[in-house]
């Protein structure tokens, strides 16, 4: 369609082309370009193009670099196995080349499946408000903090995190409260999970938020929530659980442990490992309504009276309310929700409960296994896991993981004796060639 | 044109029908666990439908999703472009879904995409390193904030420096990032053209002055002719020069950030290299930088050694934006999308949004007060209610553009055609504007009537707020 060395989407003939300059009273397009000599680019990116069938040689050459392991990984990012009629369903181009949702009348497909989102984590949270996605589980309890310096009537400035936070959510939390005075600090964990004794002597009453994760970082179910919910109640500072959908069908109800917030990754539905790319899930209490961040679709009426959705409470936002809106947050991760609700959809609350206990079953026998692998102590830590656990070597860790990278494995070397081990339904079948890699390099 | 609608269960007017999940049709199975009853919930209650239910209702809802595959949305601001099939084909590549923690030397092709992502998008901005965490534009913003505030406090004015200068015209996000990051915001107003008011700007800047945020061209369409001169202001006063990528479609092949004195960009990838925008996101927002601020880029950057792809921290990092390397699939597409287009197609992409625009706006007969505009353009529905007239577009089956904003114009309707419209569409959608110009406000008022919803309470959803099947019961 378009001339020699343009936009292969751009869908202009030169006549066309040639006829709307001159409805424009222009001579050429250059002209259109009110741009001072002084800074026009007038010299090349460099840049050369590509046929479709070669930018995909060459893009695929590129990730056929990445070499095929074996993935026993966790720590806050997993792979469940992703049903077909999720990657069916979300290429639909009715969803996936739609924008933000503000004209609701011929938008409601996309509004409804962000309402069933919403409702999916209200369920599993048991808490009121969820909102429609946040970028990833670290930002996510980023703004949950913010939250808190919001809507808590006494002062207070810290921010308390397991010291087995991952580092990485530490520093995005440093980041987005750094500009609201709050200070990040990290309290004593034991055996994978909260040390409450040491949390006890930490919270005060200038603590604002108290975070404490289920399953842990390590993946130790945590078995103190009451207790934690306590304290920080005590103290008047926010409870704020970590946790995903799949543990949540599980595990304890977040509401019944006094969990004021819900933050997490959810995209352990509906997502691949896609190189950290996630999805951060919010939830808290209806108190908290007017103070959420990110976007909402709440259900209404049409002029027929007919139930419809639509956007709500968008005086929050940042395009209304600027610098005083609750969050910065625009685009958001509304195509990955998308995904996350039709997995769970076609799953069912059946088949969410049998995936989570399968997720507490795995890592048990699995770390059973590799207990009795000469020269590994598994789990290092008591308690029941879910999903992963810790290893202890007696060869250094680093140099284990190595070997069974070589041997086409990947664990995490947490320390210089341990290892943690992420199983899922999706590396279930490799389980006997990672125990005999075990077997030889451990 | 088609409807986009067809969908709908039944035509009738009476028909009872609601789409499957829309309501609590749900069962509740008990919870059964090895773990002991008190760290399990008792039951959970959700839908639980056959799949061929699910995928039915599925496809329905698409069918009443309107996007760029359905028609032209022309949504100011928003660069809602064709997007190419064959770069979601790459994103889903089993090679590209791997864990975050793997080892450098065994995902080079993952470091080596990030790092000629990172090449590309430093020549298109004239920057010198480039950051692909931040997993939106509005992250960009902020990660550009926290970039500011490392070089001012490395310089020793960390705590004298409080203050961004935003012009009035700015997004939103603008205003919030900075508030984010601690500061205080500066409105700047524009002059009667619509630009940057030089004089104003003088007076805004000073000793406090961390930043001045800008968009070029600007929300009304127009470039700051006296980019060079506004430069100068800011740096002579010791501030920083943060360039707001949302608009830089226009400027493709014809002027870079880095060479008009910006010191910090986003880029907004999604918008200015065509992928997709997903119903409201991922995006991915990359931040360039010249050399002085590098040293500060979140924690890691990636870079090519002889051994292969390799991470680092920059000596004086802020450390991260994101948990893990941001919206690394959106990256895949965008990197491909530059790719295929290379030079020649980037700047006839931008000379065909330009023309679009232009050629748009001669032909729509509401009044466009400012030029001349690039890539979008703002005119005002005068008498008219901007959200009416939005509305009743829909009745046209065409997604109506960005209303009532930017403030500067009374009633705006602000219109980005970009690239991929052909002069057939443009002359369908002028149409549809001239068509509601000439109507009456009944008409306008109660549109649209030929949708999948009529009009929708917007009032009822905020005073009643019902967020989930949960609060439908109330």
């Amino acid at each position: 369609m378009s001339g020699a060395g343009g936009s292969p989407y751009a869908p202009h003939t030169p006549d066309e082309t040639a006829e709307m300059l001159a409805a424009v009273d222009a001579d050429s397009v250059e002209d259109l370009f009110d741009i001072p000599e002084s800074v026009r680019f007038t010299d090349e990116y460099g840049l050369d193009a590509r046929t479709e069938q070669e930018t995909r040689r060459e893009v695929a050459g590129l990730l056929a670099e990445n070499d095929d392991v074996t993935e026993f990984l966790g720590r806050g990012h997993y792979d469940h196995y992703v049903p077909s009629l999720v990657d069916t369903i979300s290429q639909r181009s009715e969803f996936i080349t739609s924008y933000t949702q503000y004209q609701p009348e011929i938008t409601q497909g996309f509004l409804q499946v962000l309402f069933e989102y919403q409702s999916l984590l209200v369920e599993l949270t048991g808490l009121e408000i969820a909102n429609c996605s946040m970028y990833d589980a670290a930002t996510a309890l980023a703004e949950a903090a913010l939250l808190a310096k919001r809507v808590r009537q006494a002062d207070g400035t810290r921010v308390l995190l397991p010291e087995n936070t991952r580092e990485e959510r530490v520093s995005v939390v440093e980041n987005y409260v750094s500009g609201n005075d709050l200070t990040v600090e990290t309290y004593p964990t034991e055996n994978g999970t909260v040390n409450l004794d040491a949390l006890r002597e930490a919270v005060d009453d200038d603590t604002l938020f108290v975070y404490a994760e289920n399953p842990s970082t390590e993946g130790v179910i945590e078995e103190s929530l009451h207790e934690i919910g306590a304290l920080a109640d005590d103290h008047d500072a926010l409870f704020c659980l970590g946790s995903d959908p799949v543990a949540l069908s599980l595990l304890q109800r977040p509401v019944d442990v006094g969990a004021d917030v819900v933050v997490g990754d959810a995209a352990v539905l509906g997502m691949p490992t896609s190189y950290g790319m996630g999805l951060g899930l919010f939830a808290c209490r209806e108190d908290f309504l007017r103070q959420v961040p990110g976007r909402l679709v709440g259900a209404s009426e049409d002029a027929a009276g007919k139930r419809a959705y639509t956007l709500t409470l968008q005086t929050r936002e940042q395009h209304i309310r600027r610098e005083r809106a609750t969050s910065n947050i625009c685009t958001n991760q509304a195509w990955v929700a998308l995904r996350t609700a039709i997995h769970a959809a076609q799953l069912g609350p059946g088949g969410l409960v049998d995936l989570a206990e399968q997720m507490v079953e795995l890592p048990r026998e699995l770390a059973a296994e590799l207990d009795d692998v000469r020269g590994v102590r598994a789990p290092v830590n008591d308690g029941h896991h879910f999903r992963e656990f810790v290893a202890h070597t007696d060869q250094p860790a680093p140099a284990v993981a190595a070997d069974l990278e070589a041997e086409g494995f990947a664990v995490h070397a947490v320390g210089d004796h341990e290892l943690q081990v992420c199983v899922t339904d999706a590396n279930e079948p490799a389980i006997p060639d990672l125990v005999a890699a075990f077997e030889e390099v451990a | 044109m088609e409807r986009y609608d067809q969908a709908r269960f039944s035509q009738a007017d009476d028909a009872e029908y609601e789409p499957l999940l829309s309501e609590k049709s749900t069962e509740e199975v008990e919870v059964e666990s090895s773990l002991p009853d008190d760290l399990t919930r008792d039951s959970l209650e959700l839908p639980d439908l056959s799949e061929p239910e699910l995928v039915r209702h599925y496809v329905r809802l698409s069918q009443q999703n309107y996007g760029v595959d359905t028609g032209p949305y022309p949504l100011g601001s928003c660069t809602m472009k064709y997007n190419p099939k064959f770069t979601e084909d790459l994103a889903a590549r089993p090679e590209a879904a791997v864990h975050p923690d793997r080892s450098e030397e065994s995902v080079q092709g993952t470091l080596g995409l990030l790092h000629g992502l990172q090449e590309q998008l430093k020549k298109i901005g004239g920057m010198d390193a480039v950051t692909l965490q931040p997993p939106a534009g509005a992250a960009g913003e902020f990660a550009g904030i926290l970039l500011a505030k490392a070089y001012h406090e490395s310089r020793g004015e960390g705590a004298q420096r409080d203050e961004i200068v935003i012009p009035d015209s700015a997004h939103g996000t603008n205003f919030a990032s900075a508030a984010l990051g601690g500061y205080d915001v500066v409105e700047l107003p524009s002059a009667d053209d619509g630009r940057v008011d030089l004089d104003a700007l003088e007076a805004a800047v000073g000793e406090n002055t961390a930043a001045l945020m800008l968009t070029n061209p600007n929300t009304l369409g127009l470039f700051e002719r006296d980019i060079e001169e506004i430069a100068d202001v800011v740096h002579d006063a010791g501030g920083l020069l943060y360039y707001d990528g949302a608009n830089l479609n226009a400027l493709l092949g014809r002027a870079r950030p880095g060479d008009m004195g910006f010191d910090i960009m986003h880029f907004n990838v999604h918008k200015t290299f065509a992928t997709p925008h997903g119903g409201g996101g991922p995006g991915a927002g990359p931040v360039g930088v010249t050399d002085d601020l590098a040293e500060f880029l979140p924690n890691p950057q990636v870079r090519e050694t002889d051994a292969g792809f390799e991470f680092f921290e920059p000596d004086s990092s802020i450390g991260k934006v994101h948990g893990f390397y941001g919206n690394w699939l959106v990256l895949v597409k965008a990197y491909a999308y530059i790719a295929r287009l290379g030079d020649d197609g980037l700047g006839d992409a931008a000379a065909k949004a330009v023309l679009n625009a232009n050629y748009l706006a001669e032909q729509v007969e509401y009044d466009v007060p400012f030029e001349p505009f690039h890539h979008e353009f703002v005119a005002s529905a005068g008498d008219q209610d901007a959200a009416d007239v939005a509305k009743r577009m829909l009745d046209y089956a065409v997604h109506p553009p960005t209303t009532k904003w930017p403030e500067i114009v009374s009633e705006a309707l602000m219109t980005e055609p970009t690239e991929v419209e052909s002069k057939r569409t443009l002359d369908q959608l002028a149409a549809a504007f001239n068509a509601v110009a000439d109507e009456s406000t009944e008409t306008i008022e109660s549109a649209p009537e030929r949708t999948t919803a009529r009009r929708i309470d917007q009032t009822e959803a905020a005073r009643n707020p019902r967020l989930s099947w949960h609060a439908l019961d109330n």
